[in-house]
């Protein structure tokens, strides 16, 4: 799992209270980082979808403080070491096996080989 | 008096410039939504002369440049050539007569003495001998042709098109239409046998073929740099033909098996699937890997993405139950279908997803996660005897683009709906197309279902019938 996913993606336990689940905790137990060609125009049109602040703790949360501005700079669009820094967390980070925790009820969703599931068991749903 | 009409003529073909299409004669319905939106993503508009005749395999078209031609060919996998029309006609009289007023002008920079040529000769619906193809180029002598003949590697190609018509048992002794142009680019027709799932890595049951991948992937105006979004992936079949023209990747999928490319194979002679069959796998195959963002197992029932716009496009086959069971996950109250066991060691159950909970989810979850102007490319699955447009799932923010079938027997059908979001959307708009009173035929539960299978189980008793004849 991507960074870039994990900022998309949100808890969906019945019940929760509105705008809750969001961002899930990442409790990871292996990360890989494997390269990405770099692509200035895909990460700039990124930073409008982004939950900025979502993502800086994501990747604090992975022992990666990743030297990302407290908000996108202006003219971010055209800066590239910017861009080259969201790029890497957003793109090259990923998470191999663990687990991300819904934030409100604890629930946790597991990731194996990179792929977390999101499923719920009978009882939940 | 002439020559103001002239100047008036000049002045038109200066802004649109006519250009022949030639056109693949297979998956006819799904061709014009195809060109109308490449033009549309090219930034020009479907502009054709008179009336297309939909069905033939010969389009005039009006656009603005040749550029613009060019970008259309990067993209279509629908046409196979485009050329700049000099001249055409119902006869040859007539075709001779088109040249003779195209403007010298336009034809001269490819005719010069220092450049090379051929003439090569296109029939539809007949063959010509050598020596007809040689009578037919030698009349077009009169063109101010002044460069050398080069067979292997000509600068510049002229085509004569010959069009006979579209029945193959009433063959007019002389072509009914007539075409001469100058050859500008190929389509895309090539990807068809280069991504064929027969080479493909890692397949299902329900691999999408080649063509109509990339077709869906063309109706949804997919471009570089876009997220797209597939929630019922499967072996992620569509989204290599996204990730071809430069987009961004992902899929869900409720299947863990498949999204993880454990089990079965779906292959002849092959049992269990190899160690790397999986989607970002099969997007390596293509050297697409840099494409692919993510799969996961979800319920697509279920609201795994936050609120906001995140996708640029949703291109997806949704299970309807003909070779893979549509599933999610059942709460106690709902029937319980059958029992799995996931490798993370909990049991869950799946009870079936009703068909018309299938599209509410999927028109909603376009109208909120799409970008305005983001397209949602889906296939619908039709019973042909109760058909008719109203059932065609609608919402609010959602505008019907495109809607072509695809025959499957004499009675079933798909049909591949294009949409497109044109409004925002508000909490009000979730469920307010629920109040109409359509879709019938999709909400008895598995009504639809059963009939399609009865379609499809009269059909192979039949086939079965006719092979021991």
């Amino acid at each position: 799992m991507k960074l870039l996913t994990h900022n998309l993606l949100s808890s969906h336990v019945p019940g929760l209270r509105p705008g809750g689940g969001f961002p899930l905790r990442i409790e990871a137990a292996e990360v890989r980082e494997r390269p990405v060609p770099f692509n200035a125009a895909f990460v700039s049109r990124l930073v409008p979808r982004l939950r900025w602040d979502a993502l800086r703790e994501a990747a604090e949360s992975l022992g990666r403080p990743s030297e990302l501005p407290p908000e996108p700079t202006p003219g971010y669009e055209a800066d590239e070491e910017f861009l080259r820094r969201l790029h890497h967390v957003l793109l090259e980070v990923e998470v191999l096996e663990g687990s991300l925790q819904c934030p409100d009820s604890g629930r946790r969703f597991p990731i194996s080989r990179g792929v977390p599931n999101l499923l719920l068991t009978e009882d939940e749903a | 008096m002439r020559e103001a009409g002239m100047a008036g003529h000049g002045a038109a073909s200066a802004a649109l410039r006519r250009y022949l299409l030639l056109l693949a004669q297979e998956h006819l319905e799904f061709r014009l939504p195809e060109i109308a939106s490449l033009l549309s993503l090219c930034g020009g508009q479907f502009s054709g002369e008179q009336e297309i005749r939909v069905n033939s395999p010969f389009w005039i078209l009006n656009i603005p440049s040749e550029e613009m031609a060019r970008g259309l060919m990067k993209r279509t996998v629908c046409a196979k050539s485009i050329f700049e029309l000099w001249g055409h006609g119902k006869s040859a009289g007539e075709l001779y007569a088109s040249l003779k007023n195209y403007p010298t002008d336009k034809m001269l920079p490819y005719l010069h003495s220092d450049s090379t040529y051929k003439v090569h000769i296109h029939t539809f619906n007949k063959t010509l001998t050598q020596a007809q193809k040689i009578k037919k180029i030698d009349a077009l002598e009169f063109l101010p042709f002044r460069g050398k003949v080069n067979l292997k590697n000509p600068e510049h190609i002229f085509w004569i098109l010959e069009d006979y018509g579209m029945n193959p048992n009433d063959v007019p002794e002389e072509p009914i239409h007539l075409y001469f142009g100058r050859w500008i680019a190929d389509g895309q027709r090539e990807l068809i046998e280069s991504y064929s799932v027969k080479k493909r890595h890692f397949i299902g049951n329900t691999s999408m073929d080649a063509c109509l991948s990339f077709i869906m992937a063309n109706h949804g105006r997919v471009k570089p740099n876009d997220i797209v979004y597939d929630p019922f992936v499967g072996t992620g079949g569509l989204l290599i033909s996204s990730a071809h023209f430069g987009a961004y990747v992902c899929g869900t999928d409720i299947d863990y098996n498949t999204i993880h490319g454990l089990g079965k194979a779906s292959r002849k002679n092959q049992k269990w699937r190899g160690p790397d069959e999986n989607i970002r796998a099969s997007l390596r195959q293509y050297g697409l890997e840099k494409y692919y963002l993510d799969a996961l197992v979800a319920d697509f029932s279920r609201p795994i993405w936050r609120k906001g716009i995140l996708f640029d496009a949703i291109i997806t086959d949704p299970p309807y139950g003909i070779r893979e069971a549509p599933r999610r996950m059942g709460s106690q109250k709902e029937t319980v279908k059958s029992v799995e066991r996931s490798t993370e060691n909990h049991f869950f159950v799946s009870s079936s997803y009703h068909l018309s909970d299938i599209f509410f989810d999927l028109l909603k979850f376009g109208a909120e996660h799409l970008v305005m102007g983001g397209r949602l490319v889906y296939w619908l699955p039709v019973y042909r005897p109760e058909y008719t447009e109203e059932i065609i799932p609608r919402h609010p923010c959602l505008k019907l683009i495109s809607n072509c079938e695809q025959l499957l027997s004499s009675h079933t059908s798909r049909r591949l709906i294009t949409m497109e979001k044109v409004k925002e959307f508000k909490d009000q708009d979730a469920n307010s197309y629920l109040l109409d009173g359509q879709y019938m035929p999709y909400r008895g539960h598995n009504s639809f279902r059963d009939k399609y299978f009865s379609g499809v189980t009269k059909r192979i008793a039949k086939e079965e019938k006719d092979n021991q004849k």
